[in-house]
């Protein structure tokens, strides 16, 4: 290194950041950023200011740098593609050396990735579209505290979708009206019941309360039915000690599953409480409040596939995936692209679905996607088709407001859901005859008849914002 | 819209298919040759209904490990019942791959004929 000498200066990123020779190496983090460069810089040279913020550079030579090896540390711009059907904004494609990591600390990555580069003046809009954890470091993370086998094993549901409903009115019901609420659902028919994400412990109803109601409530459905039941009693809370205090409570009252929203709690906290769940056995449910501020513009923030692998690392057992019929934005080929993601061992680029990188998770367990917002019976057919059967269904609106109730709103679904099943089993076309298999299976069952009835005109036809940027899609 | 009709008093339910119809012998063969085709070992269990609430209920003789034939699995089925009229009887799919059960559902409920 002696041959290096200091001059002060502000030098080109590119010079030291842009290799288009390099070879990404099997233990470097890959990351793929779409940029669109401020008018005059050119793409390599945004690429390599990407690639140098986001790890070792800063705007200005210091001497420092020559205490050590940068070449070993810096991240390396290493390939630019364009964007199809899109000439304002680019692919930059960069390898980071896996010793800039702190060990299992999917917050110590995105500090880096995400940080100050975001807000850099050289480029107008950066998004970060995919990246590729080195299989060295997903070893490092503890990951779904149970995953999918050990859901199933435990709560003895096999073949099928799960299927649940998140409570409402979502804000304003005391804690025994609410248990009343999760008594019927469980009772009718549905695996869970939810706790909306906005319902911590407001003054309506504390969470110790609502905790008590809602576990009775379990307690007395699964002895009914015969059925393991579950609530996902949400211990997202102010602090890691209130967190911590909900969790021990749940798992006191015998509760099967609890939730976390890991966005607006943050991956710190995220990561403790799966961490916890590992620990005592308990399934963790991951909501996504404030996804959509992150992932939905095309040309800034975080694609939603990355804060999947992101939380697959932190750890959850069920994370909210869109349901692409619904009234929720998700585009059908992005949306299998991050259930993929969530579900198996090891998933092939395939920019079809917007994935850039070969991933291989090892033996990290997968979770189960969630597919939640404006759904009803008589969308069953088409996500038994999207989803198989590794998922769970929440019907929020399309239960409680069945005409006859929760419980009747339930049975309608499963009803639905197991008839969808078995007719795929039996090697139909189950979203070309949705129609005949419900009218079938409503002959015997006066609840999905009403349901059918109730929402026959319901749909959800609005243009996906967020589209993959393919061309002539 | 017609009137509100009440719920009845919950039932006693045995996870997958037990809000269809019980099975017929038709349907039934066609659960069997799906579980076959996707290649996982078809087995056997039964329990008294009081204790159906647990992970574990009797396995009736072994896994039919590398079994192709439908009509084998549905004499299994009906020979376990025939020796216990009075338990519930499922069928089961061992997936070698996840390690748990690709299916399982209730084919007789006890008692019934």
């Amino acid at each position: 290194m002696a041959d290096k000498s200091y001059q002060a200066g502000v030098k080109d990123y590119r010079k030291t950041y842009w290799t288009p020779d390099y070879v990404p190496l099997d233990t470097d983090l890959l990351a793929v950023f779409k940029i669109v460069a401020q008018a005059g810089v050119p793409r390599e040279e945004a690429a390599a200011a990407v690639a140098a913020e986001s790890s070792t550079g800063t705007w200005t030579t210091v001497w420092t740098d020559l205490l050590t090896d940068l070449d070993y540390y810096k991240g390396r711009a290493y390939r630019i593609e364009a964007v199809p059907g899109d000439n304002t904004a680019f692919y930059a494609f960069i390898a980071y050396p896996l010793d800039l990591f702190e060990e299992g600390s999917v917050v110590n990555v995105l500090t880096s990735l995400v940080g100050n580069v975001f807000g850099f003046k050289a480029v107008r809009s950066l998004r970060l579209e995919d990246l590729r954890f080195p299989l060295a470091y997903v070893k490092t993370c503890g990951g779904p505290p149970n995953g999918i086998q050990m859901e199933r094993d435990r709560l003895n549901k096999y073949g099928r979708p799960l299927l649940g409903c998140t409570i409402k009115p979502k804000l304003g019901l005391s804690a025994k009206n609410y248990g009343r609420a999760v008594y019927e659902c469980l009772r009718g028919g549905l695996d869970f019941t939810k706790d909306d994400e906005n319902i911590n412990s407001q003054p309506f109803m504390r969470w110790n309360h609502r905790f008590e109601f809602v576990m009775e409530a379990v307690r007395k459905a699964e002895e009914e039915t015969g059925e393991r039941k579950g609530h996902y009693l949400n211990c997202t809370a102010p602090t890691p000690e209130d967190m911590y205090k909900r969790a021990e409570f749940a798992k006191s009252l015998g509760a099967p599953i609890i939730m976390h929203d890991f966005l607006t709690a943050g991956f710190t906290a995220n990561t403790g409480l799966a961490n916890w769940c590992r620990e005592n056995g308990m399934l963790l449910h991951i909501h996504r409040a404030m996804h959509a501020v992150l992932d939905r513009n095309p040309y800034h923030g975080i694609h939603f596939r990355v804060l999947t692998k992101c939380l697959r690392l932190s750890g959850g057992d069920h994370l909210h995936s869109g349901t692409v019929v619904g009234k929720l934005e998700g585009d059908r080929e992005a949306t299998l692209g991050w259930v993929d993601m969530m579900r198996e061992p090891f998933i092939p680029e395939n920019r079809a679905r917007g994935i850039f990188f070969d991933q291989d998770w090892g033996s990290m367990p997968g979770l189960m996607p969630v597919a939640s917002g404006g759904i009803h019976v008589w969308h069953m057919p088409a996500l038994t088709g999207i989803f198989g059967d590794d998922a769970c269904f929440q019907f929020g609106g399309g239960t409680l407001g069945h005409p006859w109730g929760n419980a009747a709103g339930a049975h309608a679904n499963r009803v639905a859901l197991e008839a969808c099943v078995e007719a795929r089993n039996q090697g139909r076309q189950v979203e070309r005859e949705g129609r005949e298999i419900l009218a079938d299976a409503a002959q015997s069952s006066p609840e999905l008849k009403i349901a059918m009835e109730t929402w026959k005109e319901i749909k959800f036809e609005f243009d996906t914002v967020d589209k993959l940027d393919v061309v002539n899609a | 819209m017609p009137e509100v009709q009440a719920y009845k008093t919950t039932e006693r339910r045995g996870e997958t298919f037990s809000y269809l119809p019980p099975m017929t012998p038709d349907r039934m063969r066609q659960q069997i040759s799906y579980l076959i085709a996707q290649g996982w070992n078809p087995a056997i269990e039964h329990t008294e209904p009081e204790k159906s609430f647990s992970s574990f209920w009797y396995l009736w003789k072994l896994p039919f490990f590398g079994e192709r034939s439908v009509e084998r699995i549905l004499a299994e089925l009906e020979a376990c019942r025939r020796a216990n009229p009075a338990h519930h009887v499922r069928l089961l799919g061992y997936d070698n791959y996840t390690q748990s059960q690709g299916t399982a559902f209730i084919v007789y409920r006890a008692g019934s004929r």
